[in-house]
């Protein structure tokens, strides 16, 4: 791709409405080889930029979801123990007596079970999605911080395995806790906002054909003065994206102010947002969108 | 890569960006501004938003150093569009080796020693010393409960880890058990096991920076610094405004770490909005993670200048996150005291301890209380 606006064609070609910033981001990362680390609040679509790309560039999209503990035996490759206690079985069996010759079967390539990292590395091209990265411990990033600087893992049994093409390496971050500098510094990073009204009733037309014009300005309008309020957890386009699912769902074509009371479980999930929600007048909102 | 080419000139205004950034408080290491120039090149330099884009995507690492960008990029390559949102007045510019020791605590210490009782000098004061207000210290004593303070590590209790490691009871660790079984070629032998390991919980502590505060926002911030040396702990001071001081607080020397702290808060000695405060910590860290199954110790007096409403719905919300809230007021140890003070008021029923923290013991205990011992 030749830049930034040829990679946005092709990210909105498959659903995903990109800004200037994350089309040069994404252009970057695609042409220098960096990790792309995106940061912002739940449901801007950091997740789905993953799969958008992974989509655009035609490449299987490879998960790592993080969590506290993850080791590399979970991130990267482990061996398949009942199999090669099976294989030593099945070789005494048939009475192989060269121990070293069953040494070197036992730790063959077969034997090992890739785990999404590694699978990255041997898949080419790939996308890779490390997702959640500040839910697994400091330690783990370390590893990881190896893994993305060279490309490479070593497998004592087996010996070095290169990517010849690196994957695209997308992390995304909740700033639950700090990730380490030194791993942000291998990578392109990247704030997501929450999209502005035209931008968001755009994202929505786009995931959903089926929803009828209006309902969706209405919904857009709706969220974004919600997103106004003072919420605990103010929703985002995911939540956008539900609300105009579960109206249409309703068969609703556009949304009264009793409609939107009565489903508004389906974008706030605090009971003290809904309690303040109650305080909008949703009325007034769908009046000046509403013509 | 294709590094430093094309004009001199283009790259001496990247540079020089780079430079102001620095100046600005981003942390535009060598490394980022390789990655900016290189960004650069493949993008084309000539577009105002290109180059943009390509110093905020390499050279940022968090959303704080966002705001800065904006400013510093505006004043080096001139207004153009206004870039995304209004960029509120610029701070002062950072000073360093100046504000800390002859700010902070010389205010602290002018007080200190005009409330000091005429304690006579002591040869062996530790113990003493370990017992006496922070308020009313005199600068030797000062500088002899800092150097015990050092010594003061926090560790929050224990929580059970997904993590294991090998131990003589536990589930079967196949790992370990095959490894054993191929080291003797298939025979049969004894199961190792393995069992979940106890991590220390989060610590995230709010430090109450603001003028009633003052006579031991000194002492407190360097107990802090000494407990945010395990790993995992969080800091924040709280006042007129919500400051993350953390990373600054990473400084191993206590000195550097203070005038760093004194730095980056520019709140000292305001006023105080517990409530406020409070929410916007929730909203912005606590209720992502940070604070979600964390010890969270707050050090301030109560004095609360907003809502106590608002503070005692927030702390309602504090303590449902957290594993343990923990309050520490250093103005508890007053002989009659009682919780009036409005915020204090509103803030108790959502405190599982309420300690002193006047003095090095009662910091002691404090430790004590966060590593899980139960004397509330």
């Amino acid at each position: 791709m030749d830049g930034p606006e040829q990679v946005r064609a092709r990210l909105e070609a498959t659903g995903y409405l990109v800004d200037d910033g994350l089309a040069v981001a994404c252009f970057l990362a695609l042409r220098l080889g960096w990790p792309l680390f995106c940061e912002g609040d739940a449901g801007v679509g950091k997740t789905a930029l993953a799969s958008a790309l992974a989509e655009a560039l035609d490449a299987p999209l490879i998960r790592l979801q993080c969590h506290e503990g993850i080791d590399a035996s979970q991130a990267l490759y482990d061996w398949d123990f009942p199999r090669q206690l099976l294989h030593l079985r099945a070789a005494e069996a048939a009475g192989v007596t060269d121990s070293d010759l069953l040494e070197g079967q036992l730790y063959d390539r077969r034997f090992l079970i890739a785990r999404p990292l590694l699978r990255a590395l041997e898949t080419q091209p790939s996308v890779l999605l490390v997702d959640e990265i500040d839910r697994a411990d400091d330690e783990f990033e370390a590893f990881l911080l190896e893994l993305l600087s060279e490309y490479s893992v070593t497998v004592p049994e087996l010996g070095t395995l290169r990517a010849e093409v690196p994957p695209v390496v997308v992390l995304t971050s909740n700033r639950t806790r700090e990730v380490h500098d030194a791993l942000k510094r291998r990578c392109l990073y990247h704030w997501f906002d929450h999209p502005d009204f035209a931008r968001e009733l755009a994202i929505v037309r786009r995931r959903l054909p089926q929803v009828s014009a209006r309902l969706a300005e209405q919904v857009t309008a709706l969220v974004q003065a919600l997103r106004a309020q003072d919420l605990l957890k103010p929703p985002g386009v995911a939540e956008t994206i539900d609300w105009a699912e579960a109206l249409d769902t309703l068969g609703a074509g556009e949304v009264s102010a009793e409609l939107a009371v009565a489903t508004l479980g389906s974008v706030l999930k605090y009971r003290e947002d809904a309690e303040r929600a109650r305080g909008l007048d949703f009325a007034a909102v769908l009046a000046t969108r509403g013509a | 890569m294709a590094g430093v080419t094309g004009v001199f000139a283009a790259d001496a205004a990247l540079l020089g960006f780079a430079r102001a950034l620095r100046a600005a408080g981003v942390d535009a290491s060598a490394e980022r501004v390789h990655a900016f120039l290189c960004a650069v090149d493949v993008l084309r330099p000539g577009l105002r938003a290109d180059v943009y884009w390509a110093g905020r995507l390499t050279l940022c690492g968090d959303r704080d150093d966002l705001e800065r960008y904006e400013r510093v990029f505006a004043s080096c390559f001139g207004g153009g569009e206004p870039a995304g949102h209004a960029v509120p007045a610029a701070p002062a510019p950072r000073l360093r080796l100046l504000v800390g020791d002859a700010g902070a605590e010389g205010r602290t210490r002018a007080r200190g020693e005009r409330d000091a009782p005429p304690a006579p000098s002591l040869a062996s004061s530790t113990e003493v010393l370990r017992h006496r207000d922070f308020a009313g210290l005199d600068a030797v004593e000062r500088e002899q409960v800092r150097r015990l303070l050092a010594a003061l590590a926090l560790r929050g209790a224990v929580r059970r880890s997904a993590r294991r490691r090998p131990a003589r009871r536990g589930e079967v660790d196949p790992h370990r058990t095959v490894r054993e079984l191929l080291r003797r070629g298939g025979e049969p032998a004894l199961p190792r096991r393995h069992a979940r390991t106890n991590r220390p919980r989060r610590v995230v502590l709010l430090v109450d920076v603001s003028g009633s505060m003052a006579p031991y926002a000194d002492a407190l911030l360097r107990f802090t610094h000494a407990a945010a040396h395990t790993r995992g702990t969080e800091v924040f001071t709280i006042g007129t405004r919500l400051t993350r001081v953390t990373r600054e607080m990473s400084h191993r020397d206590p000195d550097l770490a203070m005038t760093a702290v004194a730095a980056a808060v520019p709140d000292w000695r305001g006023g105080t909005r517990l409530g406020e405060l409070l929410r916007a910590f929730l909203d912005r860290w606590g209720q992502r993670g940070m604070a979600r199954g964390a010890i969270v110790v707050v050090l301030s007096d109560g004095w609360e200048r907003g809502d106590p409403e608002l503070l005692a719905a927030q702390m309602r919300r504090l303590h449902r996150l957290a594993h343990r809230v923990i309050w520490t007021n250093p103005r508890k140890a007053r002989p009659g005291y009682a919780p009036l003070a409005a915020g204090m008021a509103a803030a108790l029923p959502s405190v599982d301890a309420f300690v002193e923290g006047h003095s090095l013991a009662a910091l002691e205990r404090l430790a004590a209380v966060v590593r899980g011992a139960d004397d509330a």
